[in-house]
C-alpha cells in the first residue's frame, strides 16, 4: 500500500514561485494559464499489514506535525493498493 | 552569564554568535550539539542561522523534533531566555514558540544587505537597553524570511505590544513590516536579521550589541 500526500499553500497566502512560473508560461505563449500554486508531493510506501484505517489515521498524524505547516499550508491525501 | 549556542548541521552563523557574545559582550557562551538532551548550565540560548537540515522539507522544520529542542521547549517553558536569529526564528516558528510562519521573500531574491530596524518596543530582555524608537542597522541574508500569520494573531501581537523590531524599507514583504517577535511571556524573541555581525567596530558598528546586552542586564537585574 501506498499513499500520495499533496501539500499546498492555503489560498489566503501568496505563492511568489507560482506567480513567477504563471508569468514564465504566460511568457511562452500560453495565454490560456490564468494562475499557477506551487506544492508539494510525497510518495510514501507503507509496510504490509497495515489496516487502510489505521494507514489513515497515521498519514493525516503525520501530513499534519510534519509534511505540511498548517499555519500556511493545507495537505490531502489518497491511499491506493 | 552563561550563553548556550545550539549546533544543528547546517548552521553556519554558530560561530558568530559565539563570538559576538564571548569576545564582544564579555560573556562565556558555549556550544551545544543538535542531539544534546540537556542545555546544561546555561542561562540563555541561542538559535543560530544557517540551514539547519539543509533547510529540507521547510525551513527549521525538521530541526524542531532533534533531541536539543525538547530541552529548548523545557528552557523557554521554565521562563529562560531564548533568542532565534533567521534560522532560528524559523525553527522557533515551526517549533510553535513563536506564532506565524516565514515564507519566501515576495520579491524571490535571496536578500544580503544592511537594513534600518526600528525598536517597537524595550518591555523585553532582547531590547531593555535600547530606547523605544531606535534604530538599529543590521545586516539581513535571508531567502525565506517573509513573515506572515493571519490578521487575528498580528492583531494580538500588536496589542501586546510583542512586536519587536519592524523593517524601515521591508527588504522581503512580511507582512506589517515585522522583523522580530516575542512570545506572549516574552522571554523567546525571533528575528530575521543578524545582530551578531555588528558587535564591534571591525564589523562597522556594534548596533547588535544592544540585543547582547540587553540580554545580560536583564539576567544581572533578575539575580
Amino acid at each position: 500500500m501506498k499513499a500520495r500526500v499533496f501539500v499546498s499553500f492555503k489560498t489566503t497566502v501568496l505563492d511568489p514561485q507560482g506567480q513567477t512560473v504563471q508569468s514564465a508560461l504566460n511568457g511562452l505563449g500560453y495565454h490560456g494559464v490564468a494562475g499557477v500554486r506551487q506544492g508539494k508531493y510525497f510518495e510514501i510506501a507503507l509496510s504490509d499489514g497495515l489496516s487502510p484505517e489505521e494507514a489513515r489515521r497515521q498519514i493525516d498524524a503525520m501530513a499534519r506535525d510534519v509534511l505540511a505547516n498548517p499555519v500556511i499550508e493545507e495537505y490531502r491525501f489518497e491511499l491506493i493498493e | 552569564m552563561r550563553f548556550g549556542v545550539i549546533v544543528f548541521p547546517g548552521s553556519n552563523c554558530d560561530h558568530d554568535a559565539w563570538y559576538a557574545v564571548q569576545n564582544n559582550l564579555g560573556q562565556p557562551a558555549e556550544f551545544i550539539w543538535h542531539r544534546s538532551p540537556s542545555l546544561g548550565q546555561v542561562d540563555a540560548v541561542i538559535l543560530p542561522g544557517g540551514f539547519s537540515y539543509g533547510d529540507y522539507l521547510r525551513c527549521g522544520a525538521i530541526a524542531k523534533f532533534s533531541p536539543v529542542m525538547e530541552a529548548v521547549r523545557r528552557f523557554a517553558a521554565a521562563g529562560g531566555p531564548v533568542l532565534g536569529i533567521c534560522n532560528g526564528f524559523q525553527i522557533l516558528v515551526e517549533t510553535g514558540l513563536l506564532p506565524g510562519a516565514l515564507m519566501r521573500n515576495a520579491g524571490l531574491r535571496f536578500v544580503c544587505k544592511r537594513v534600518r530596524l526600528r525598536v517597537e518596543t524595550t518591555r523585553s530582555p532582547f531590547t531593555s537597553e535600547a530606547e523605544k524608537g531606535q534604530v538599529l542597522t543590521f545586516p539581513v541574508a535571508h531567502g525565506e524570511c517573509r513573515y506572515v500569520a493571519d490578521e487575528r494573531t498580528l492583531d494580538e501581537l500588536e496589542a501586546e505590544d510583542r512586536v519587536a523590531l519592524r523593517y524601515l524599507d521591508n527588504p522581503n514583504g512580511s507582512l506589517r513590516d515585522i522583523a522580530g517577535i516575542l512570545n506572549r511571556e516574552r522571554n523567546v524573541m525571533g528575528l530575521m536579521p543578524h545582530p551578531e555581525r555588528v558587535t564591534e567596530p571591525l564589523m562597522g558598528s556594534n548596533d547588535g550589541l544592544t540585543i547582547f546586552r540587553s540580554m545580560a542586564a536583564a539576567f544581572a537585574l533578575a539575580r
